[in-house]
């Protein structure tokens, strides 16, 4: 019972995480029809945005509730930036061309972010030397949350970590405040009018350009949200970090019903639970082969994912 | 709007093709964005003619471990440094050319084909993971140019052919060694595997212990598998927590044995790791911080022996890089050094001639110990068992074959 438990926690905490990073993929998909493959790099270098603010504060700062405040805010300030300059520069200028085009360019640009980060490059301001690009060897990620027991059930059979519910509680709380944006404000509805067909939004008077640039953006600040939550969460980053997430997370949007909201939700946490729950109850070793041979499962049976035409509306 | 794809574009590659490092003597190049483009030099187009004799490196500069890359290379450039600074080899200076294989055996591939068709190297240093140097081995073997790993301890690595060599001791050694220590000083009963099942080398290590362990009356309780790569182990260490052992031994690289160690003490798991050479690199506890405290390790050097041949390695090694060199870095310049000693003995640097001064390698003074090579072009060397405290590794024992 109690290993179920803690099977059902890490599968949870796992499965929050590939639900963040897949929103970014459906939305994105949702207004543009584009696969955006550098999202899981953009993730990693949210992460080490966080990494470089939690460094300027230093060590003591660690552990305050600022400190925490101030890593997200910056580091998904600054990846809603790369993401309107990743849309503005890369994909803008490719929107006509086939959609081929814009996907490789995508991948070009994942490579571009996940091997350029791998370079050491330091330069020299003032004296003092700063890191530029980090380089390949991981990184221990400061510790945001001192670690506390918040429950231990039976005799240290499960423990569950405060950092563990304070994370899930951040990911709800961005959950929580994308679905408020989407569905009541607006600007969600202008969203939600360019994924319909952005043809005839345009002739409305909706700014097409500025609400895919805006979705770019709150894609990739969910995705540095996301992203901390990991750093907290397995403490050790490189610039690798997002190949896999990333990929894991495009499982869960398409499995989901790519383009639909709350699918990605679903999917990722079905995901993170189903990975889970293989290593489990039955041999470690299978646990990659049935993320894919779950997607592969779904799109046999419905190929427009679990949600893809239950809820007709796309965002 | 074209302007802007261009300048996109411009910025990648300038990203792209930055990925070289610059040591003194040698001249990496990432082999897939540049392969065919740049035109060798003509020193390299005939080395024979040449004022430098050139060897090939083969390493993971870049990737998941590129700690050990990094080490390795500059172990070797030592090696050549001092080399050179006593007259070379025949008269002529020795220089190392670099490629990244950014830890992956297809790219290690890629690069051994390259140094041996494109730069002509004279023999090939590499690689530090056994499964990168299980894919070079047939390439070198089939070219007749001698292959020399610092540390790939698979043994099949050298059974490829009668041109591959090493320079440390290979896995049923090393898995042996770890299941005494664990039988005989810490008594351990009930032990659990947690391997990477991707790894050559990891599985090599499993395999040995599991049947060593057994075979002295210890009791392998689970074995539990992950993939290089992973950073969530902790539904593999749910299950091992289950079963109850005294130690769980882990054979696998630093960066996921950092993240093992943390996750275990995070679930409540109170259990004595131990683990191979692949745990050795500073980053282990920057990464673990004390998570991995009171573990147990088998290596192929440590830097407190206190024998004039490695402290002088180390003083000379802490001026050029300022760290304290690991067993990978001692591996390294032991590799290079055994290679161009053969090349002093070698009537010529024909790949034949160099493959046979290669294997008539006897007591040769190592830093990680006196290597003679056996028939199987391995080398016969004492391992010694290692702790961690305080953040560093302490020397607990020295176990023989």
């Amino acid at each position: 019972m109690y290993e179920f438990i803690q099977h059902l926690i890490n599968g949870l905490a796992v499965g929050t995480i590939y639900a963040l990073v897949a929103l970014g993929y459906t939305m994105v998909y949702g207004v543009l029809k584009l696969i955006n493959f550098a999202h899981g790099d953009v993730m990693m270098v949210g992460v080490y945005v966080g990494y470089a603010v939690a460094f300027l504060l230093g060590r003591e700062a660690m552990g305050g509730l600022g400190a925490a405040l101030l890593v997200f805010a910056v580091s998904m300030a600054a990846c809603a930036l790369l993401g309107f300059v990743i849309e503005r520069f890369a994909y803008r200028p490719l929107r006509d061309k086939s959609r081929l085009t814009a996907l490789i360019t995508a991948i070009g640009i994942s490579f571009a972010l996940s091997y350029g980060f791998q370079l050491d490059f330091k330069v020299t301001v003032g004296g003092a030397e700063v890191t530029v690009l980090p380089g390949a060897a991981a990184r221990r990620f400061p510790e945001l949350i001192r670690p506390q027991e918040w429950l231990v059930l039976g005799d240290n059979d499960v423990i569950i970590w405060n950092w563990q519910v304070i994370s899930f509680g951040i990911a709800l709380a961005l959950l929580a405040g994308l679905q408020v944006l989407v569905y009541r404000t607006r600007f969600g509805k202008a969203m939600r009018a360019v994924s319909h067909d952005h043809k005839v939004a345009a002739l409305l008077g909706i700014p097409v350009d500025t609400v895919i640039a805006v979705t770019f953006m709150l894609g990739s600040a969910l995705a540095a949200g996301a992203g901390i939550l990991y750093a907290i969460k397995d403490k050790t980053i490189q610039p690798l970090m997002g190949v896999m997430v990333g990929l894991k997370a495009f499982v869960a949007a398409v499995i989901g019903g790519i383009g639909n909201l709350p699918g990605a939700v679903v999917g990722g946490l079905l995901l993170g639970l189903c990975e889970e729950f293989i290593v489990g109850y039955t041999a470690s070793s299978w646990r990659d082969a049935v993320a894919f041979g779950f997607l592969i499962v779904v799109l046999l049976f419905r190929p427009e994912g679990l949600f893809g035409r239950v809820q007709a509306e796309k965002v | 709007m074209r302007v802007h794809v261009v300048a996109a574009v411009a910025a990648l590659s300038v990203l792209g093709l930055g990925c070289e490092r610059k040591p003194t003597t040698a001249e990496p190049v990432k082999p897939p964005e540049t392969a065919g483009k740049d035109k060798p030099k003509p020193a390299d187009a005939k080395p024979a003619d040449s004022a430098v004799i050139l060897l090939g490196e083969v390493g993971s500069l870049t990737g998941s471990e590129a700690a050990f890359g990094v080490s390795t290379q500059n172990g070797i450039e030592l090696a050549l440094e001092e080399a050179n600074a006593a007259g070379g080899v025949k008269g002529k200076k020795l220089a190392v050319r670099v490629y990244d294989d950014q830890s992956k055996p297809e790219e290690a591939a890629a690069a051994t084909t390259r140094l041996i068709t494109q730069d002509k190297v004279v023999a090939i240093l590499g690689e530090v993971a056994s499964s990168n140097s299980l894919a070079m081995a047939p390439i070198a073997q089939e070219a007749k140019v001698p292959m020399v790993s610092p540390s790939s301890t698979n043994p099949k690595v050298t059974e490829v052919g009668d041109y591959i060599f090493r320079v440390c001791f290979i896995d049923p050694f090393q898995g042996f060694v770890m299941a005494r220590y664990a039988h005989e000083e810490l008594k351990f009963k009930k032990v659990a595997i947690l391997t990477d099942k991707k790894s050559a080398y990891s599985e090599g290590l499993t395999e040995v212990f599991q049947r060593k362990f057994a075979e002295m009356g210890g009791k392998i309780v689970g074995v539990e598998a992950y993939a290089k790569g992973d950073t969530d182990f902790r539904a593999q260490l749910t299950n091992i927590k289950k079963l109850k052992p005294e130690g769980l031994y882990v054979p696998g690289y630093y960066q996921d044995v950092a993240i093992i160690a943390e996750q275990a003490r995070e679930l409540g798991l109170k259990v004595v790791m131990m683990g191979g050479d692949g745990w050795d690199s500073e980053k282990l506890f920057e990464l673990g911080g004390s998570a991995v405290e009171g573990s147990f390790v088998s290596n192929h050097y440590s830097a407190d022996d206190p024998s004039p041949r490695v402290q002088d390695f180390i003083k000379k090694y802490q001026a050029k890089f300022g760290a304290v060199p690991d067993s990978l870095a001692a591996l390294g310049y032991d590799a290079a050094n055994v290679t161009i000693e053969a090349m002093r003995r070698a009537p010529d640097l024909s790949g034949p001639s160099l493959r046979a001064a290669i294997a008539a390698t006897r007591d040769f003074p190592g830093v990680a110990g006196t290597i003679t090579l056996d028939e199987k072009r391995n080398p016969v060397k004492p391992a010694v068992v290692l702790t961690i405290e305080g953040g560093k590794f302490k020397y607990k024992s020295t176990i023989a074959p």
